[in-house]
């Protein structure tokens, strides 16, 4: 390799020749303690510390001073809160603090696996309409149909086909949320697949699967992030609605949802059955929508510095 | 191999008669969006039968204003769009159909340098890990320690500091990511390099650097460049040859000295005068044209410049000029010979 030879080089002497390319990388780290990143992202702080409570909270239930949250005591039905029993006590004697508490596990359970079945479902069938022409106009087809169904429609419809549980709960949500990550997924690569750096890796030989999975999946993952956790709060709020009307969790397994719906008919009675649940809902859906929000600000592209 | 940075591999001998690239009447018609109940379907008329030749080490530049259809050639060349028609001989091999299987060990042979040094680079990659990606490919290095020497004369090559090899895109300058998209190219040893408006995102000074760098490579090298542009003040210092575009047609290619000194078609003559000359005091006429491009969708009859010619005719209309010789290795697509002093 010739080192340098500007002055052999046809450029015009009236052209300013800048100077070879100095070796030189300035010093600066940017410091961020953990003190930096909430002052920078105060959502995605607040978001979290309620989102950790919450799984504190689910994970430790029965170090909190509960009882059994299906122990029945009739005689002491309908409590207002007090010192003995912190939420009151439902129709049928139960304690409300115990079975909000056991029920933020439902909750936080099909938050979190909803949004992980429905992102990796869409994820899938998201690529590959993005990446095989023929499949896409099949694969959104179908999307589309399932996305003519509001959610909460046909989580109720494919409810009323099985028994109630946790599990098929978080079947019928994942199904009604996958269409939306599909979309998300096929958008992203479209947009990615006629970036020059894709053009460049087939230029220079990368198979279609590798370029998939090093040049597509990596830059997909943090609009999918973003929306992993909307899902998570609006699954949260669908498998409530479904409990509430009696399509989702059994009775006997404690949710917020199915606490409210028990609530429901005394709660001008004893306000405090239905009150203490949907605080808890409230609190836990407006978190993990604020770590959604500082996540989406912090993983903007435009933004994006050391990702 | 240490001893000859990246050209470490054995170049096939040339191929007695065969330019390294030859484009042959080569189209490509992109469709619009179909109509609704399939009525209707239009084409842009993106290359319509463009015909040309490079040779080993030499540099041909393609110029035309945005949206003639130079991009469109470069990345026809190098099967990033399937052309529609035509031919493509990569050292006399025809390429434009084989299956991506047949053409992936071809591409190792020629490689580009794109114009947006930002989207070029895959943001989440280090520089480490864009550059082995195409060594690998190829399987261009055996082991680790072979595959970091031949990284690390890349960078040498490119003139980009060592540490840089851990570092990703955004961290580095339009001039340095610049320099890494060319590393890149080199790095599976090419002999040809599409360079698609390589320099028109930089400023002037990191331009002259790369173009500089571009050079240096070239003539170490012998590397056959394809370079599309539409800044003709750079194409005057690195081009061999110069072929012009409008509309999807060369309407003139000559070399270099000879386009600047006798310009042919009255569209490369509006061309050469919008280039600005540094110089306040310089005589200058500029031929300013009317109008715009025409839309490749509806390509006007006959001469495609005549909407805008200053010299059009009846017979411009009409009649569709072919290349003609008008000079030793100068073909210009004009029925007529305009006098220069007109």
């Amino acid at each position: 390799m010739t080192a340098s030879s500007s002055q052999e080089l046809a450029i015009a002497p009236e052209v300013a020749v800048a100077p070879e390319l100095p070796e030189i990388w300035p010093p600066v780290r940017r410091r961020r303690g953990f003190l930096g990143f909430v002052l920078k992202h105060p959502t995605i702080a607040i978001g979290g510390l309620l989102i950790l409570v919450m799984a504190l909270i689910a994970v430790f239930a029965p170090y909190l001073g509960t009882v059994d949250p299906t122990a029945l005591a009739p005689a002491r039905r309908l409590r207002p809160p007090s010192r003995d029993y912190w939420f009151g006590t439902d129709m049928l004697g139960r304690d409300v603090y115990s079975r909000v508490i056991y029920g933020s596990r439902v909750s936080l359970i099909v938050g979190i696996a909803v949004s992980a079945v429905a992102c990796a479902l869409g994820m899938m069938i998201g690529l590959l309409s993005g990446f095989i022409r023929w499949l896409d106009a099949i694969l959104m087809r179908v999307m589309d149909g399932v996305m003519s169904i509001p959610s909460i429609l046909l989580a109720i419809a494919l409810m009323a086909l099985t028994r109630g549980s946790v599990r098929n709960v978080i079947i019928a949500i994942s199904i009604a949320e996958v269409p939306r990550v599909a979309r998300l997924v096929r958008g992203v690569v479209l947009s990615l697949r006629e970036q020059p750096f894709v053009e460049a890796a087939v230029a220079a030989g990368t198979r279609r699967f590798m370029i998939l999975w090093r040049h597509i999946v990596p830059n997909t993952l943090a609009p999918l992030t973003v929306q992993a956790t909307y899902i998570s709060a609006s699954a949260m709020i669908t498998e409530a609605i479904l409990s509430f009307i009696g399509a989702g969790t059994p009775p006997i397994i404690p949710s917020w949802g199915n606490i409210m719906a028990e609530g429901r008919a005394l709660w001008e009675v004893t306000p405090s059955i239905v009150f203490f649940p949907a605080i808890f809902l409230s609190l836990t859906v407006l978190a993990v929508n604020l770590l959604g929000d500082g996540l989406r600000d912090a993983l903007d592209p435009r933004l994006m510095r050391r990702i | 191999m240490s001893e000859t940075p990246l050209a470490s591999l054995p170049k096939p001998a040339p191929t007695e008669g065969h330019p390294l690239l030859e484009v042959r009447k080569l189209r490509k018609f992109f469709p619009t969006r179909a109509h609704t109940f399939g009525l209707r379907r239009q084409w842009v008329r993106a290359v319509d039968e463009v015909s040309f030749a490079l040779e080993r080490g030499k540099t041909l530049a393609l110029v035309g204003e945005s949206g003639c259809g130079k991009s469109t050639v470069g990345r026809s060349i190098l099967r990033l769009v399937e052309p529609t028609g035509g031919e493509i001989l990569l050292d006399g091999a025809h390429i434009e159909a084989l299956s991506e299987r047949r053409l992936r060990p071809l591409r190792r042979r020629m490689q580009v340098v794109f114009q947006d040094p930002f989207s070029s680079l895959n943001p989440r990659l280090t520089v480490y890990e864009i550059l082995a990606e195409p060594i690998r490919n190829f399987g261009l290095a055996q082991g680790r320690e072979a595959e970091r020497a031949r990284i690390a004369r890349l960078l040498e090559a490119v003139r980009l500091p060592r540490d840089a090899l851990s570092r990703r895109p955004h961290e580095f300058s339009g001039g340095q990511r610049q320099r890494i998209g060319i590393a890149r190219a080199l790095a599976p040893d090419p002999e040809l390099l599409v360079c698609d408006e390589a320099v028109a995102a930089l400023d002037v000074s990191v331009k002259a650097q790369i173009l500089n760098l571009l050079a240096d490579l070239q003539e170490s090298l012998g590397l056959a460049v394809l370079f599309i542009s539409h800044d003709l003040a750079v194409v005057e210092h690195l081009a061999h040859r110069i072929a012009v575009m409008y509309l999807g047609r060369i309407v003139e290619e000559a070399p270099n000295e000879a386009l600047f000194a006798a310009p042919h078609h009255p569209y490369t003559r509006a061309l050469l005068s919008a280039v600005p000359v540094p110089d306040p005091f310089a005589p200058r006429r500029r031929i300013v044209l009317k109008g715009d491009v025409p839309s490749p969708l509806h390509p006007p009859p006959g001469c495609h410049f005549h909407t805008r010619c200053p010299y059009a005719v009846a017979r411009c209309r009409e009649e569709v000029p072919k290349l003609r010789s008008v000079g030793p290795g100068h073909v210009s697509a004009c029925h007529f010979d305009i006098p220069l002093a007109s």
